[in-house]
């Protein structure tokens, strides 16, 4: 089922949360929400479920207005941030919930129903825990526990609110490929909010980047890391150097250095630069013909890559990351004077940074 | 975190040497104390109660609950029960469901008049009700011209009592249900559940022990109320004695024996009160932190 989010606004007292956002989603697609927190993704995933109501704005499910059907009426799958697994209840009457809740005439026989559970809770691979009780499962479980009983209704729509927010660093690495595997399998329409750029990028065919409630950029994880839009999104996906100067002539002027920027290098004027750490070459000693001198303060070389602070003549510190055997094949060490040359260069106006 | 702070205060405990222990007579003095206050104020009553209700022994005693008028003010008492404990059974939940579940405007305001029966003195709040429904009251005449009795008469000792435990259930769930949130709720609603469904599968089940221990509490004092009751009873004796006035009229006819007698029965009801309270609070507290494990665990 696509979904169309047509100018929706909403305000709570006097903070905008969302403000005319509008979103295409086609049938079958895995997005990304992605922004800070406070940024109003979780509200929007909200009224796209019927949670909460947007005070401007459609809904389209399918193409037809859902803005005026209850909750229950939309189809949706909805995943909480912390689960909210029914505690008093089993993990097999946890998913059987939503079936056992539809009127009389509707509703499967129990035979059928215990049957489906049992497929659910294989399909999260989780069949020998049907007879815990939440508090029992670890909160990798859990999460997969709340997935198999919003997939028990057969959603047409799956939202999940930071779906694995609440989860450490390996365990939510693993669930988020498991999720995507799971997306592949069964192909249903899915919205999840992230505030993490790495998991949008990895797990999304495409993200929304949000921000102060309004869409900053939408596009494939590679569009929004290698094409940002906006300044903010620039920064807010991945680690970059940010650089204050002017173009002028097809070059980026830092104080009295010059970056040569490439075809389509930006209007002349008052810039933002911003170069990610990996983006750099380094080449020993100071060259007048190209690249920015510094200094290299501080090396960390521990991991496949070696992360280099060095400072600039001004005394601002860059981050530069290079693979280890370039390092090594380059023989620097800390206090030595290298040139920065910078491989890739985004430039907005000055002016779209205070916007 | 919970861990951390749960070997932290084991090891204050063991930390604890004596420079940092109060001296043995201190410990001695405070808790001879309060032992003694206990016994004075607490047990002496209650066991002079049951002795001089069977001073005279157990003929005198049964004698004195086995007459009609007792029984008629057993049987009221039971009626005024009956009647207020489920209604404020409704009120108390649909009260804490609205404050914990939902934001409005004198919320606040709500919240601190659930506790007004408990801050007012219960004189108050039968007066309340003689001034509203009384012979010169606002209702008064009206109600006179349609015959209708409220105070003097049984349905004002039913108001006055459902006034005086009101905030009873209201103030055990209001902390349970805010602690709980309405994430379940959403979810059983997403899943296609409606509101009665929501409430008795999800809700429910999840403040039952609260809501158990609000409504024993409220029993008791239902039972017991006196003063508000006595306000707009009128004592007329087999029509509308509830047993605490009842008590009291037999002690001031001298008939100590029956007076003792019928609060004896008082007594017996709170001890079982206090019992009932301590197995229900168990399982509540222990529900409060199953609620406290899983959102650790989550976060």
């Amino acid at each position: 089922m696509s979904i169309s989010i047509r100018n929706i606004s909403k305000q709570f007292g006097t903070f905008q949360a969302l403000d005319d956002v509008s979103i295409d989603i086609p049938s079958g697609e895995l997005v990304a929400l992605l922004g800070p927190s406070g940024c109003g993704k979780t509200t929007l995933l909200r009224i796209i479920a019927g949670l909460d109501y947007a005070d401007r704005g459609q809904i389209l499910l399918d193409g037809d207005d859902a803005s005026a059907r209850h909750v229950r009426e939309r189809r949706v799958g909805f995943v909480f941030q912390h689960y909210a697994l029914f505690r008093h209840m089993s993990i097999a009457d946890n998913v059987a919930f939503g079936l056992r809740v539809r009127p009389r005439r509707e509703r499967l026989a129990e035979a059928e129903i215990r049957r489906r559970v049992k497929r659910l809770l294989e399909l999260v691979q989780l069949d020998w825990l049907a007879d815990r009780f939440p508090p029992q499962l670890s909160g990798g479980q859990r999460q997969r526990i709340a997935l198999a009983r919003a997939l028990a209704v057969e959603p047409k729509v799956l939202l999940l609110d930071e779906p694995f927010g609440a989860l450490d660093a390996k365990v939510r690495k693993e669930l988020r490929r498991w999720l995507r595997q799971l997306h592949d399998e069964i192909h249903v329409t899915s919205v999840f909010v992230t505030h993490d750029q790495e998991e949008a990028l990895e797990v999304a065919d495409r993200v929304v980047v949000i921000n102060k409630g309004k869409v900053e950029q939408i596009g494939t994880p590679e569009a929004v890391y290698d094409h940002p839009a906006t300044p903010f999104v620039a920064n807010f996906l991945g680690s970059v150097n940010l650089f204050h100067g002017r173009v002028e002539d097809g070059h980026l002027h830092l104080g009295e250095h010059a970056l040569a920027l490439g075809a389509g290098g930006g209007s002349e004027g008052r810039a933002v630069a911003f170069v990610r750490p990996h983006e750099f070459d380094l080449v020993p000693g100071w060259h007048a013909d190209g690249g920015l001198p510094a200094r290299i303060l501080r090396v960390a070389a521990a991991g496949p890559s070696a992360q280099i602070e060095v400072s600039r003549v001004d005394g601002e510190v860059i981050e530069v990351t290079i693979s280890r055997d370039a390092f090594q094949l380059l023989g620097l060490a800390e206090g030595d004077q290298v040139s920065l040359r910078p491989r890739h260069i985004r430039v907005f106006q000055a002016e779209a940074l205070a916007a | 975190m919970s861990t951390s702070i749960a070997l932290h205060a084991g090891s204050l405990e063991r930390a604890e040497t004596a420079s940092t222990r109060e001296p043995a007579w201190a410990k001695v003095v405070l808790i001879s104390v309060a032992l003694s206050f206990f016994a004075v104020f607490l047990l002496l009553p209650l066991g002079t109660v049951f002795a001089e209700a069977l001073r005279k022994g157990w003929g005198a005693y049964l004698e004195a609950l086995v007459n009609r008028d007792a029984w008629d003010a057993i049987r009221l008492t039971l009626i005024t029960a009956a009647i207020a404990v489920p209604l404020n059974l409704v009120f108390g939940v649909a009260a804490a469901w609205s404050i914990a579940k939902f934001e409005f405007r004198g919320k606040r305001l709500l919240i601190t008049f659930i506790d007004l029966p408990f801050s007012v003195s219960p004189v108050i709040s039968g007066l309340i009700y003689v001034l509203l429904f009384g012979a010169q009251g606002w209702f008064g005449p009206w109600l006179q011209e349609h015959d209708i009795q409220i105070i003097f008469a049984v349905p004002g000792i039913v108001l006055a009592t459902i006034f005086v435990t009101f905030p009873f259930v209201a103030r055990e769930l209001i902390p349970l249900m805010e602690a709980q949130g309405s994430e379940e709720e959403e979810a059983a609603v997403v899943l296609g559940a409606s509101g009665w469904q929501v409430f008795w599968h999800i809700t429910l089940p999840n403040i039952k022990w609260g809501l158990l221990y609000g409504v024993i509490l409220c029993n008791a004092r239902a039972m017991g109320e006196f003063g508000a009751v006595s306000v707009v009873s009128g004592h007329i004796r087999g029509q509308t004695n509830t047993m605490p006035l009842y008590v009291e009229i037999l002690y001031n006819e001298y008939n100590y024996a029956a007076a003792f007698a019928v609060a004896s029965l008082l007594a017996l009801l709170a001890i079982v009160t206090l019992a009932l309270k301590t197995l229900v609070e168990r399982q509540t507290r222990r529900q409060l932190q199953e609620i406290a494990a899983t959102s650790e665990s989550e976060t």
